[in-house]
């Protein structure tokens, strides 16, 4: 009567060489394509990795001291000051790494879940970092700090500054948007689209070209806007639109079973949206809304259209600097580089954070 | 036997003479379809109506017309006093004193179970979090359930999300409760838990409108048992006379495939 005895489960020992045969040499296109992939990466993969590292050059001070046949890191080390500030004045430099510092301590307490006052603290921080941080990098006199014109601010800071502000705006003005384009009104509804198609329609460039070249006209002689704000404004404008259609396609994903649910309890409108309806459908849209940051981060280099020098233009302009001509092979892969480092920081951390919310949910 | 009579004398001293709903002449079109013909229906307070009947034939929209999730063209529902119009404060009054329980549960997967029967009177009756998390345990409690209050949706059953369903509905004291289909989704073993908490709810007197299969629930626990075909109401009768003498073919085709598997 009493059931049979569970067995247990076979042991599959990893035979190192069964798994070699089984996944790459196990049959004739297989093993052509495992040799053809040893074969190219025998031929590519020494040669570059002897550029980067075994033959570069890490140390010196001049051109001089570059060993032909490698990569001269000394560029990257010289002007490696141009690439982070920009033209931040050098004895100031300490303002922006105070600002940076100060982001990262701050967010400490975010990333641990026991936090008892977790999200008091986030909405401080979330409201205060930036106002700290603008007062930091501008100055504008307060307590003793000079103004530093946003003209001279360039470099990697300034393109962490146009992506920070340009995300923390564009979220919740797509979040709007996504909502108004599904809104039974249709005045809202018809300007939500208009919006959304003609940002969508025309690209950054153009844009930022047309708030530098065309915006002029249209103002009074002594009102001019500080150039960094016209792009942050473009920026923004111009991701919104994006971000609005990926969670657009969120929102759509929402059984209206829960719509009905929020309904049938009197919740109004904008508590079932905020309380309700967004928390599932941002949840699910997560990797379209940072597949959008990544590419909002890399969008960034469009700006030197308007004169501002961000990171990429500050790269490119000391490879066409006549004291290191040559050298811009080391100045795109530096380039490349940190940018991957960005992107890629912010795709796992993107997994990361859809992993934790999945948690909640699993049996 | 002396044990049925008290029930059904509790069943019968909960109704009062009080017009909770009253839907006159109502018609409603889904385009060119028409899915509601002239329905007249008044239910009184503490009644328990069943509604039964094919698919398609208009049951669960009725239902839906009464707290608005969908919107009747023509005739009149007054609920509890209110009309029923496109006014959105009217709308707002009239899903405040009407609770829903839906064939796929709704439960919003994000929260707890405790969280989710919170939820409304939090906000829409702006009770204090300690006041709403006591009066939710309560009717967690009511429907045996609250030793599960802080798991997720996903990590319980369907009879007991259903179960879930009902506090959350309860939690904002409604005056009428709807069921729309309340146990279809469900495996067989767990249908007889919601119907026995359904069986309690009634026998506390509520208001209630179960559209479902169930028939040993109408049986039970109905006033009237409602039988709509086509989207207009065929037949309706107390339970005794609706099962034993049911006076359209049509009621009697139907009793006869539901009745005989």
């Amino acid at each position: 009567m009493s059931s049979s005895p569970s067995l247990r489960p076979p042991v599959v020992r990893i035979d190192v060489l069964r798994w070699l045969r089984e996944n790459l040499f196990s049959g004739p296109v297989n093993t052509a394509l495992t040799l053809l992939a040893i074969y190219l990466l025998w031929r590519f993969v020494p040669p570059v990795l002897d550029w980067l590292f075994f033959d570069a050059t890490w140390q010196g001070s001049s051109r001089a001291d570059c060993h032909p046949g490698g990569a001269c890191w000394i560029f990257i080390g010289q002007r490696f000051g141009q690439f982070l500030y920009g033209f931040y004045p050098i004895e100031q430099r300490w303002r922006v790494d105070l600002a940076a510092l100060s982001i990262i301590v701050l967010a400490a307490p975010l990333f641990f879940s026991r936090f008892p006052q977790r999200r008091r603290w986030a909405l401080g921080y979330f409201l205060l970092t930036p106002l700290l941080v603008w007062w930091l990098l501008y100055g504008a006199g307060i307590l003793g700090l000079a103004t530093v014109p946003t003209d001279q601010w360039g470099g990697l800071m300034l393109t962490l500054v146009i992506a920070s502000v340009g995300i923390a705006g564009a979220l919740p003005l797509g979040i709007l948007l996504a909502l108004g384009r599904r809104s039974q009104l249709p005045a809202i509804r018809i300007v939500c689209i208009t919006f959304i198609e003609f940002w969508r329609g025309v690209p950054l460039i153009t844009v930022l070209f047309m708030s530098s070249v065309m915006l002029p006209l249209f103002l009074p002689e002594q009102m001019s806007i500080d150039k960094l704000v016209r792009a942050l404004i473009a920026v923004i404008l111009f991701e919104a639109a994006y971000l609005a259609e990926v969670v657009r396609g969120g929102l759509q994903a929402i059984p209206k079973g829960q719509y009905e649910a929020t309904h049938a309890l009197g919740l109004s409108y904008w508590q079932s949206m905020g309380l309700v309806i967004l928390p599932q459908a941002l949840r699910l849209v997560i990797p379209g809304i940072v597949n959008t940051f990544i590419a909002l981060f890399k969008d960034t280099s469009l700006v030197i259209i308007i004169g501002l020098a961000d990171f990429f233009t500050a790269v490119h302009r000391a490879t066409v600097d006549p004291e290191w001509l040559g050298f811009s092979t080391e100045g795109y892969v530096f380039a490349a580089f940190v940018y991957f480092l960005f992107c890629f920081g912010m795709s796992r951390y993107s997994i990361a954070l859809e992993k934790r919310l999945a948690r909640s949910e699993k049996r | 036997m002396e044990l049925m009579e008290e029930t059904l004398t509790r069943l019968e001293s909960h109704k009062t003479q009080e017009v909770m709903i009253l839907m006159e002449r109502v018609n409603k079109w889904y385009q060119d379809f028409h899915v509601l013909k002239d329905i007249d229906l008044t239910v009184m307070a503490g009644e328990r109506i069943v509604i039964c009947g094919p698919s398609g034939s208009g049951k669960s929209t009725l239902i839906r017309c009464i707290n608005r999730l969908e919107a009747h063209q023509r005739g009149r529902i007054v609920v509890d006093g209110i009309e029923l119009t496109e006014d959105v404060k009217a709308i707002d009054a009239i899903r405040r004193e009407v609770g829903m329980v839906f064939q796929h549960f709704n439960l919003f997967p994000h929260l707890t179970v405790l969280e989710n029967c919170t939820l409304a009177p939090i906000w829409v009756k702006k009770m204090p979090k300690k006041e709403a998390e006591a009066l939710a345990l309560q009717y967690l409690q009511r429907v045996r359930i609250a030793d599960q209050a802080h798991k997720y949706p996903g990590q319980l059953s369907g009879g007991q999300q259903q179960r879930v369903a009902i506090a959350r509905a309860l939690c904002m004291k409604p005056k009428i409760m709807l069921f729309d289909e309340p146990t279809s989704a469900l495996d067989p073993e767990m249908v007889k838990e919601v119907l026995d908490t359904m069986i309690g709810l009634a026998e506390d007197g509520m208001t209630m409108l179960c559209v479902t299969h169930e028939m040993g629930f109408a049986r039970t626990v109905a006033d009237r048992v409602i039988f709509m075909d086509k989207g207009e109401i065929v037949e309706e009768a107390e339970p005794e006379v609706f099962f034993s003498n049911p006076k359209s073919e049509r009621t009697k085709l139907f009793l006869g495939q539901i009745l005989n598997h």
